[in-house]
């Protein structure tokens, strides 16, 4: 589902963000990438979504080598993923139900299936009784719920959220981590780029730990799982 | 394009407008100040050129012959003339006519002091043609080819007034492409900062629309929507404002000045606005279009 084969990225002559990383996810599985800032883990998130272009090596997404997507085709390419942010991002002047269907709108969606697709996200995330709702009158944990609802409209294979727990207390963070668990057994990738070493511990799934730019390991918490191609 | 797509871009181009108030204010009022002074010197060209062309039309160019010229020889002159591609109408005036016309323009009502002439035509040797052209600014050429023919003793023309008529319309053409091209480019200018902020405003909003894969088209079309909604209200406006005080003038000067009138006819207001109203919407909306097009291409790369 997602390769990457000796992927580097310089951003300037200095050190580079990603160094000769290698790194193979499965269609379905549930993963974390932990590493301190400046590890690369940002840059990767940026790599996967064709925000970035590697300096060397080839990302494969899908089956689809990126460097074969060209600049016309990036927005196709990106209806396959979805993403979460620590920050939500989401548009302060509609509310949620707009937002969410505000995803779909502009990847042209009839107007009959966005009436029928946007309340049955809600329902999923449990907010389907606050759909008025603009996201000032929400707490961080619900606005990052209506932040998946709006990643997960449109079906995406590929579910990125990249510190989707960062400005929430525990208890949200919990529920976020059960909601996006929940959407794997769906049948979702999710890739998660978090700080929070307690959740990732108790989630017991497969880890990649980066830093300075590579991957140092890549563990399956429980029993432990040697990536190819990762690095000490 | 889906209806649905189409409806929520139109809202989008409408929303940017009603967001960036003061700036789409600033740009609808230097659009409506350019395309009024367009319609404006619109009008008054079109009017003079009228004027111009009524001038031109009463205007004649008169060739006398040498004394004693027969009619024969002053028939041949005359063909030779309607040879000429600029002369639309010769009249051949013969002295007793000449001498009947100065009669009555300088005589009337004082014709006893005609009776010192009786039977003597002092305009005997006055027969002569008068030619009317299609275009006066040929005149100069028709003069110096008539000059040369043998047979021609004198011709007379107002050179100077066709030239005058000529050069002053001309003038009023090149003022008004100048102070409307100057204008236009304000708009142009004012037009791109409007959309500049608009796109500034909506910055986080952009980058959501690309992750969630927006294509360039759909982040790119409520901005160009603004700007020709910018430019079509900046057109609509001052088109009504004109059309208003062109006929009140119309109804002003038949009623107040009707001396005027009888030298200066203006053209009807339907002959004027059947122009003017295509032409300032579209280069409202073309201005609109160019004004958002170049913006997005500098400051939005999706």
């Amino acid at each position: 589902m997602i390769v990457l084969e000796n992927v580097s990225k310089s951003y300037s002559a200095g050190i580079p963000a990603l160094n000769d990383v290698s790194l193979h996810i499965e269609e379905g599985e549930f993963v974390f990438i932990v590493g301190d800032s400046g590890s690369g883990k940002s840059t990767l998130i940026k790599l996967l979504l064709k925000e970035l272009e590697p300096t060397e090596g080839v990302i494969t997404i899908n089956n689809k080598p990126l460097n074969k997507i060209r600049h016309k085709q990036i927005p196709r390419f990106r209806r396959n993923i979805g993403v979460v942010f620590q920050d939500f991002r989401l548009l302060k002047d509609r509310n949620i139900y707009e937002n969410i269907a505000f995803a779909q709108r502009v990847i042209a969606t009839p107007t009959k299936t966005i009436k029928r697709r946007v309340p049955m996200m809600l329902s999923m995330v449990g907010l389907a009784a606050k759909y008025k709702s603009y996201p000032a009158q929400l707490s961080g944990g619900e606005q990052q719920r209506v932040a998946i609802a709006r990643a997960l409209v449109n079906n995406p294979k590929i579910l990125l959220a990249d510190e989707p727990t960062g400005n929430l207390d525990n208890h949200n963070a919990w529920d976020i981590m059960k909601l996006l668990d929940e959407i794997n057994q769906r049948g979702t990738t999710v890739v998660v780029v978090t700080h929070n070493l307690e959740i990732v511990k108790a989630m017991k799934k497969r880890v990649i730990t980066m830093k300075k730019g590579v991957i140092v390991s890549d563990e399956q918490m429980g029993d432990v799982r040697i990536g190819e191609g990762y690095e000490d | 394009m889906r209806i649905s797509t189409f409806i929520y871009t139109l809202k989008q181009g409408v929303k940017n407008i009603w967001r960036n108030k003061v700036f789409s204010l600033a740009s609808i009022a230097t659009m409506s100040a350019c395309i009024f002074l367009f319609g404006l010197f619109y009008a008054i060209v079109m009017n003079f050129q009228t004027i111009v062309q009524e001038v031109e039309s009463g205007m004649a160019v008169t060739v006398f012959f040498d004394e004693g010229l027969g009619q024969e020889q002053i028939d041949e002159i005359g063909a030779q003339i309607d040879k000429r591609a600029e002369v639309s109408q010769k009249v051949f005036v013969t002295a007793e006519e000449a001498w009947e016309d100065f009669r009555v323009d300088y005589f009337y009502g004082a014709e006893d002091m005609m009776e010192g002439f009786m039977d003597d035509n002092p305009l005997a040797e006055s027969s002569h043609y008068e030619i009317y052209m299609n275009d006066v600014s040929m005149q100069s050429s028709l003069v110096t080819y008539l000059e040369s023919m043998e047979g021609v003793r004198e011709v007379r023309s107002s050179a100077v007034a066709a030239n005058t008529l000529t050069d002053f319309n001309r003038l009023i053409g090149y003022v008004s492409a100048g102070i409307i091209l100057i204008l236009l480019c304000v708009a142009v200018f004012l037009i791109s900062n409007t959309v500049t902020t608009g796109i500034t405003v909506r910055r986080e909003e952009i980058a959501i629309m690309k992750l969630i894969g927006a294509t360039d088209y759909f982040v790119r079309s409520p901005f160009i929507v603004e700007g020709i909604l910018i430019g079509l209200i900046g057109a609509a406006i001052p088109l009504v404002l004109l059309y208003f005080m062109y006929s009140r003038l119309i109804v002003y000067v038949a009623d107040k000045f009707i001396w005027l009138s009888n030298m200066l006819k203006f053209l009807p207001v339907n002959q004027v606005f059947s122009t003017l109203v295509p032409v300032s919407l579209i280069l409202g909306v073309g201005i609109g279009f160019v004004g958002s097009r170049l913006t997005i291409r500098k400051h939005l790369k999706v």
